[in-house]
């Protein structure tokens, strides 16, 4: 499932934007790729992560993957309920957000997929 | 990519395919967590066709057999045998389970990723003795039904009785047109049994167990439950850089036996031990996966062979290959997760107690 209105990557993160913070998640092709989520690692607040780097880890009983920022960033906010359930993920992708983000150069927007060009795809 | 005769079966029933030593293989259906709880309260059945078969044929068969492996391959046409396949410097080429079906008539039952490499191996060692070495794989399918529940419906199954077998023996038997290899077998640490038989024969023998409520699990789940009951994985706890004694598996190398591939080598192994396998857990959420490095305070001390969060374990738990003066148990220890040091602890790498049925005085 491809939710409406929403920005995404290549590498299956989704972007909510409003101005100049973007929310950000994993799309449902990745959770159902990963299989049942058992542990999500989160960045600090505060810290300051460039565009293809890894802002934390998402990992299925099977196998570890890391999480990487479409854009550059800094980390406003962290959702810390997926601690302790982050089996939302699998239930709830589009709804589970991980983290919120402030945009630091908005032209790197341009590089996101609209919902109508993303493909779950491997 | 090879596909099993199962391979349309797994499709129908939506599983998430992957691929596992050249085959494409079910990693799960619904989840590896249900899986595993399934075969652990109830029954689960696996499709592991992708193993290799290799049969010895010839008057010598059994003298070659017993050159070749580790542990002692006795003239018993119900016992099924695990045993290790050494190269000459002692370190294991695969690990097997030996079935003696005749006198001169043995089966070999390999790991799928190692099917080649274990065939020239066995074919290149051959020579001199008055048998052959057959690759089989191909023939046959194979189904493993696991889980505390087994018992009640195994005979319903095959038609036949086999809940009277004892944990590692087997039994031919009719079925339909022909016959089967049934044993009571299985990795998973759960009582639990092997069926081996043609394509069609299993592929009825996998719609009759679904009939009959056994969960079908993938790949992903045997994973957790040899992992859970301390079961080692080749190219994990077992690989041709690890000696059998590290491994914790000295029990499959008996050194009293006539000359066998790789004895003298296991002679100064044993004496000179310097790693071991330990079972840890992490102090604090996370995950030791595979090959993961651990730490003694600044001190590269070893690797993670597995490592998993199982569902209804409180703490990450794993096995590392280490050295052996930190393996003490409630050392503490450090696992290096993406950059982070992770603290743990040594502790038992029993994480459960296995549930094999050892009948009639065995």
């Amino acid at each position: 499932m491809i939710k409406k209105g929403l920005l995404y990557a290549k590498s299956h993160e989704w972007l909510n934007v409003d101005g100049k913070t973007a929310t950000v998640g994993i799309s449902d092709h990745a959770q159902d790729n990963l299989g049942d989520v058992v542990f999500i690692e989160l960045p600090q607040v505060g810290q300051t992560i460039k565009k293809g780097e890894s802002f934390g880890a998402v990992e299925s009983v099977k196998a570890a993957s890391d999480m990487y920022l479409p854009i550059s960033g800094k980390i406003l906010e962290v959702n810390s309920a997926l601690e302790n359930t982050p089996e939302l993920l699998n239930s709830d992708p589009y709804g589970s957000w991980i983290v919120k983000l402030e945009i630091l150069d908005e032209k790197e927007l341009d590089s996101l997929l609209k919902d109508s060009e993303y493909k779950e795809e491997d | 990519m090879k596909k099993t005769s199962l391979y349309e079966h797994h499709l129908k029933l939506n599983s998430k395919m992957i691929e596992y030593a050249g085959y494409l293989m079910p990693v799960y259906y619904q989840g590896i967590q249900s899986e595993h709880h399934s075969v652990r309260t109830h029954m689960g059945v696996f499709d592991v066709s992708h193993m290799g078969e290799f049969l010895i044929e010839g008057k010598d068969a059994l003298t070659f057999v017993n050159y070749l492996v580790s542990n002692i391959i006795v003239d018993d046409l119900s016992k099924v045998t695990y045993t290790l396949l050494l190269n000459e410097q002692g370190y294991p080429l695969d690990d097997l389970l030996v079935y003696v079906i005749g006198k001169e008539n043995i089966l070999l039952v390999v790991n799928a990723g190692n099917k080649e490499k274990d065939f020239d191996w066995v074919s290149s060692k051959v020579d001199g003795f008055d048998c052959v070495a057959r690759d089989i794989s191909d023939n046959f399918s194979q189904i493993a039904i696991q889980g505390p529940k087994t018992q009640d419906i195994i005979d319903k199954i095959l038609d036949a009785t086999v809940s009277d077998l004892s944990f590692m023996h087997y039994k031919v038997v009719p079925y339909k047109e022909g016959h089967v290899i049934v044993s009571r077998t299985g990795y998973t640490g759960e009582d639990g049994f092997e069926i081996y038989g043609y394509h069609n024969f299993i592929i009825d023998l996998w719609n009759d167990s679904l009939a009959l409520d056994v969960t079908p699990c993938g790949l992903g789940a045997r994973d957790t439950l040899r992992f859970q009951a301390n079961l080692p994985l080749y190219g994990q706890e077992i690989s041709e850089t690890i000696t059998p004694y590290e491994a914790g598996l000295g029990f499959a190398v008996k050194l009293d036996k006539m000359n066998f591939i790789g004895k003298e080598a296991c002679i100064k192994h044993k004496e000179e031990k310097t790693r071991k396998l330990v079972g840890f857990e992490l102090l604090e959420k996370n995950i030791p996966r595979h090959d993961y490095e651990v730490y003694k305070d600044e001190k590269l001390i070893g690797h993670v062979t597995t490592g998993y969060l199982l569902a209804g374990f409180e703490k990450p738990i794993g096995l590392a290959l280490i050295e052996k003066e930190y393996g003490k148990l409630g050392t503490e220890i450090s696992i290096k997760i993406r950059n982070k040091m992770v603290p743990a602890s040594i502790r038992d790498k029993k994480f459960y107690t296995k549930n094999y049925k050892k009948l009639g005085g065995f």
